[in-house]
């Protein structure tokens, strides 16, 4: 566990500094929430958009998270880092769990920062604190661990960028479902038993813990 | 030509392959015959109002549609044992029957979107049900078996880097399976699929007959399609491979002509100027 948390802290010490999280993937998720203000109208269907906002938040939160992803893994590819990463005998199952950590915590602090903008340009309103905050979290593990499988597995074939959205978006269905139910709940605007939802949510972040952990070890020999 | 040119088959096609290829073009014209011609369309008699009631001849899409999407479980099941298998021997054989039955399954899975797409404009009133769980859970499976497709597809360096990639994808997706079939019962207010309706005794013989006999001949059509596209693939990595053996040939070759060289020009290698 020491090991994973030092590989967490690592990539987040790289984030930090380098800083493309807070000056690109933020803006960018702002961004997205206000282009969908622009496609909705929101001038004239203010309604739309409070009812649509869990769903609009949760499609946000799968673009900012394959932009994450892939700077998760390009973080590993310069100066052959990943081969550093190998050599230093940390056992795959650590590796997995300590990038898919620091992917987890850069996606809740963007789910923080959504969160305030949709209350602000949408004017929604949260009901249920707790819901929205379970779900956040445990959305974020799924998207999170499965996101880290799966940016590995399309590494270095040379069509990262294009390949990983195809991959990875269909596995998250079930995730941007659950998340988007539960927050129907939590931003009540749909008559919803959210928590039944986290249930789904929950059983696809252990699935892709448990999967990622068997198979994450044998994707990074070949790199 | 060189002897591995002489040895390559023409097609992918075998005696074997021929017959069973010709048996199920006459299964599937028997079925075409039983489904539309001969077989009862669905229609009952309300109880209560006297109406009559049914699916009428759209019911006979379903001699279709049932075989396309379990064709479709099997080939992804085949693909998840190949991914397996491959995991264990790293034989590039197995490789080739997960990346071929996968292949195969993403035109089943589609087959099947498309016919229930077409029964459902009569019978539910519309081409696409947004709130069908199981509609949205083959919708998935087949997304994620594009992906595996997409990522399959992407040269690497190494086949066994794209080999042992897909080969997990392929396991992870087969985890799909219980879910698009299980769907139904799992959250039941929430389909307008009808559930499992085999082991009731409900259908009339003739009907049972030819879904049986559509199975059996759409088996035939999954086996048929699998043997030319495992030997193309097989052809293919051939290919793929003599292009290694012909360029290390050479190399030895070119070698080899360096040492005749140093023997003539009077190195110790050949001792007959003595």
């Amino acid at each position: 566990m020491r090991e994973a948390l030092l590989i967490a802290g690592k990539d987040l010490r790289v984030e930090a500094r380098s800083r493309i999280v807070l000056n690109q993937v933020a803006p960018f998720a702002v961004l997205v929430l206000v282009l969908f203000g622009f496609a909705f109208d929101a001038s004239v269907e203010t309604d739309a958009l409070v009812r649509f906002t869990p769903g609009l938040f949760w499609v946000t939160v799968l673009f900012v998270a394959l932009l994450t992803l892939q700077r998760s893994v390009a973080v590993e590819l310069g100066d052959s880092a990943m081969s550093g990463l190998r050599l230093s005998g940390v056992s795959g199952v650590r590796i997995f769990a300590g990038k898919a950590l620091a992917v987890i915590v850069q996606l809740l602090a963007l789910e923080v920062l959504l969160v305030a903008g949709v209350v602000v340009f949408y004017g929604s309103r949260v009901s249920d604190i707790l819901l929205l905050v379970l779900t956040c979290l445990l959305a974020a593990v799924g998207i999170g661990t499965a996101g880290s499988l799966y940016g590995v597995l399309a590494v270095g074939l040379g069509v990262r960028e294009t390949l990983l959205p195809i991959l990875l978006l269909p596995v998250l269905a079930p995730v941007l479902i659950g998340a988007t139910k539960a927050f129907d709940d939590a931003l009540g605007v749909a008559v919803v038993n959210g928590w039944a939802w986290l249930s789904l949510l929950a059983a696809f972040a252990v699935a892709y813990v448990v999967a990622g952990a068997l198979s994450y070890g044998l994707v990074l020999e070949d790199m | 030509m060189s002897s591995v040119h002489e040895e390559a088959p023409v097609g992918t096609g075998s005696t074997f392959s021929r017959r069973l290829g010709l048996l199920v073009a006459v299964g599937l014209v028997a079925v075409f015959v039983l489904g539309i011609f001969l077989t009862e369309p669905d229609q009952r008699i309300n109880p209560d109002t006297g109406e009559i009631i049914g699916q009428f001849d759209a019911v006979r899409l379903l001699y279709v549609h049932v075989p396309t999407i379990l064709m479709a479980y099997l080939a992804f099941i085949v693909t998840a044992v190949g991914s397996f298998m491959y995991l264990r021997k790293k034989s590039m054989a197995w490789d080739i029957l997960a990346y071929s039955a996968a292949e195969v399954g993403v035109v089943f899975t589609f087959l099947g979107l498309l016919t229930g797409s077409i029964w459902g404009r009569p019978i539910w009133n519309t081409w696409w049900q947004w709130g069908d769980v199981r509609i949205m859970t083959t919708l998935v499976m087949f997304l994620m078996y594009i992906g595996y497709l997409a990522l399959r597809s992407v040269e690497a360096a190494d086949p066994g880097i794209q080999a042992r990639r897909a080969a997990i994808v392929g396991l992870i997706g087969v985890l799909n399976i219980p879910i698009v079939n299980r769907s139904v019962e799992w959250w039941p207010n929430r389909t307008i699929h009808q559930r499992s309706t085999f082991l009731e005794d409900k259908f009339d013989g003739l009907t049972f007959f030819t879904l049986m006999l559509a199975l059996l001949v759409f088996a035939g059509l999954f086996s048929w399609l699998m043997m030319h596209r495992f030997r193309l693939g097989w052809l293919q990595h051939q290919r793929d491979t003599e292009g290694l053996d012909v360029a290390i040939s050479a190399r030895r070759a070119e070698a080899e002509g360096q040492f005749a060289t140093v023997a003539v020009d009077g190195s110790v290698v050949d001792g007959s100027e003595s």
